[in-house]
This record gives structure tokens, C-alpha cells and sequence, in this order.
């Protein structure tokens, strides 16, 4: 059984087409990653298209200084991680938080639901508390249907109000990480 | 060894409107200021490693304004990965200057990796941003100003400075919304 791989993978009717058309009706013009299996599809839909800006960064932290650079010159973006990015982040999340420029991240959540490896558990349960310590506003999807709609809420949340806003995606949802050889 | 606070300060002197000016924490932020108050600076006093990051988001907004960020070796040895990045997502209007004094001065000129064996320019290059460059004296100002102005970058020059305190020259406001809206300002109109 292998259950969460086939979710990744099956692009058909995907939550990921429900964010990429987030980003679309709201001018997002410039994505960030750390890759994450979860991001993926989205992440191959924002590089097919020639009005996204997809930046691959060697930190996490990079991209919300490049988040907030792209604003300060009038572009809207957005930062896709696995919630062990989001430890990385910490110090640089001033920088929004200080200035008042919106900022959106998206995480993908590891070691909460059927993980498999012990090392993603520390960050998996810190990242909810070390974002909101931030001042982060933290939403939260569990089912593919409501992730559309908190993505849209949460990128409103950010622009609207000039503040920082993640949306984590459950890894009940996301499906967890099988490894398998071969 | 340059004297960085009146090397910068020539450096901006009559800089032309297509310029914008980002600088890192630490005492760059007090010699961009010292060269007059502008709006299109923004200074970083706090988020140590993120002027390169912000200065590469900024430089792909605004494709046809100049970017220069000034920065200090504590500050790009935080973010050696983003000159990775910078070099892999080009942009052809973005100087990143760095003033090395080899030092962490604001703390009490303990010795940064650059007092040691580490050579930004090196690793800049290995990063892959070719146009790297090392400078050791003033005699250096217009090949600076060209690469500022009109060279295709990603471009960084490391300038080799003295390690010693000069005077605090605050921005306009300490409050980074104030900050930003201004620099902000600057761009919209």
C-alpha cells in the first residue's frame, strides 16, 4: 500500500492546481522553494508558466528576504518549504514582521501523521509554535477541499494587512513519505 | 587598504535616478546614510544574511533600475548560499558591493573567515558569479562606477577596508515600515 506517493503523484483533480490558481487571481508573480515532494506539482505548474519568477534557494531564510526585495519592487511572492525549513527561517522573519511587508509561505508538513522517520518529529511539532512565536498568523488545511479557500485566506491575510501568514498543509492530507528501494 | 566611509561616500555622490541603494547590517547601513539622506535607500539594522537575498528580489522586481547593495563580510558570510542562488537566477542589474574589513566591528573587531583563509571573491566565483572582482584601492573608483551603472551583472566587488569604528549616522527612522514605505515611495512615483 502505498497510498500517499499516489496522491503526489496523480495530477488529474490536485489541491495544487487550487493553489497555483491562488497565485493567479492574486498577481503572484515570483515563487521561492527548498524543494519538498508535497510542492512539487505545484512547483511544476508555477515553472511552466512564463508569469512566475520560480527561484530555487540554497535556505529557506533566503527566501523571505527575497520575498520581501520582490515587494519593496512591487511584486507579490510566495515561499514554498517543508516544515523543517521553517527552523531555518526564524531570525529572518523580523525582517517582514519589522517593515510590515506581507509575506506568504506555504509549508509542508513531515513528521505528524504515519511518519516514518524520527528526525522530521522535532520540527514537525516545533514549526506551528516557533511560527506563531513570530507573530506568524497560522492557518491549517486537513482536507483537499479546504486547502483552496486557506490559501486564499491566508494570502488576503497577508496583503491585505501587511503582515505574515503560513498555511500548513497536514500530512494526513499531503500523505506520508514511503521509502521504498528500487 | 580603503578608507570605506569617504570611498562610499564617493562612490554615491551625484548617483543617477535609475540607482537604488540596499545595504546590509552593521555599520554599512551608518555609511550609506553618511552620504545624505535619499529615498531610495533602504538600510538593514537587524535580519543579519538577508540584504543579499532582498537585494536579489528587489533587482528581479525592477528589471530597469540599477541595484547596488553595500554589505559587510559578517553579513555575506551568513549568506554564502544566496550569491549560489544569485548566480543561478541571474540578474543583470544587481552589484553587490562588499566592504570587507575582516572584522565583526560593531561587536568588538573580532576576526571574521575573511582574517583567515576565506576569499569572497573566490567564492563568489565559485558560485558562479564570474563577474567577481577584488579591490585594494581607490584607483579602482571608475571600474567600480562602471560595473555599478552599466555592466550585465549578477556583479560583486569586495573591497578590501580598514578595520575601524566610524561614526554612527542613523537613517531617518529605526521603525523598518517608515523605512520601507519611503524607499517604496521611491520606485511607484
Amino acid at each position: 500500500m502505498n497510498l500517499g506517493i499516489k496522491k503526489m503523484t496523480d495530477l488529474s483533480k490536485d489541491w495544487r492546481n487550487d493553489i497555483y490558481a491562488v497565485f493567479k487571481s492574486l498577481d503572484i508573480s515570483m515563487v521561492s522553494h527548498v524543494p519538498d515532494a508535497g510542492h512539487t506539482p505545484l512547483i511544476n505548474l508555477c515553472e511552466k508558466d512564463n508569469e512566475i519568477d520560480v527561484v530555487t534557494l540554497t535556505t529557506e531564510q533566503d527566501g523571505v528576504g527575497l520575498s520581501c526585495g520582490a515587494y519593496a519592487g512591487g511584486r507579490k511572492s510566495a515561499l514554498l518549504m517543508q516544515s523543517s525549513g521553517v527552523g531555518n527561517c526564524i531570525n529572518a522573519l523580523a525582517l517582514p514582521n519589522i517593515c510590515r511587508i506581507p509575506f506568504l509561505t506555504i509549508v509542508s508538513m513531515r513528521g505528524e501523521w504515519g511518519e516514518f522517520v524520527p528526525w522530521q518529529v522535532p520540527m514537525g511539532l516545533g514549526t506551528p509554535k516557533v511560527l506563531e512565536a513570530m507573530d506568524i498568523k497560522v492557518f491549517r488545511a486537513d482536507y483537499e477541499e479546504e486547502v483552496g479557500v486557506t490559501v486564499d485566506a491566508a494570502a488576503k491575510f497577508a496583503f491585505n494587512t501587511n503582515r505574515s501568514a503560513a498555511v500548513l498543509l497536514s500530512q494526513k492530507m499531503i500523505g506520508a513519505k514511503q521509502f521504498k528501494n528500487g | 587598504m580603503i578608507d570605506r566611509r569617504p570611498f562610499v561616500q564617493k562612490i554615491l555622490k551625484d548617483r543617477k535616478d535609475n540607482l537604488r541603494v540596499v545595504s546590509g547590517i552593521g555599520t554599512s547601513t551608518w555609511d550609506i546614510m553618511s552620504a545624505g539622506d535619499n529615498l531610495g535607500n533602504f538600510g538593514f539594522i537587524g535580519a543579519m544574511g538577508q540584504s543579499i537575498p532582498f537585494a536579489l528580489g528587489l533587482a528581479k522586481a525592477q528589471p530597469k533600475l540599477r541595484v547596488l547593495l553595500f554589505t559587510g563580510d559578517g553579513d555575506t558570510l551568513m549568506s554564502l548560499g544566496s550569491l549560489a542562488t544569485i548566480a543561478n537566477h541571474p540578474v543583470s542589474n544587481l552589484t553587490v558591493i562588499v566592504l570587507d574589513n575582516e572584522s565583526y566591528v560593531e561587536t568588538g573587531s573580532q576576526p571574521t573567515a575573511t582574517a583567515g583563509k576565506t576569499d569572497l571573491e573566490l567564492v563568489a566565483k565559485g558560485s558562479g558569479i564570474s563577474n567577481s572582482y577584488t579591490v585594494n584601492s581607490e584607483d579602482d573608483y571608475d571600474k567600480i562606477m562602471n560595473t555599478v551603472y552599466n555592466e550585465e551583472g549578477p556583479s560583486l566587488i569586495v573591497i578590501k577596508c580598514q578595520a575601524k569604528a566610524t561614526p554612527l549616522v542613523f537613517p531617518h527612522s529605526f521603525d523598518g515600515a517608515v523605512s520601507i514605505n519611503r524607499f517604496m515611495s521611491s520606485i511607484k512615483g
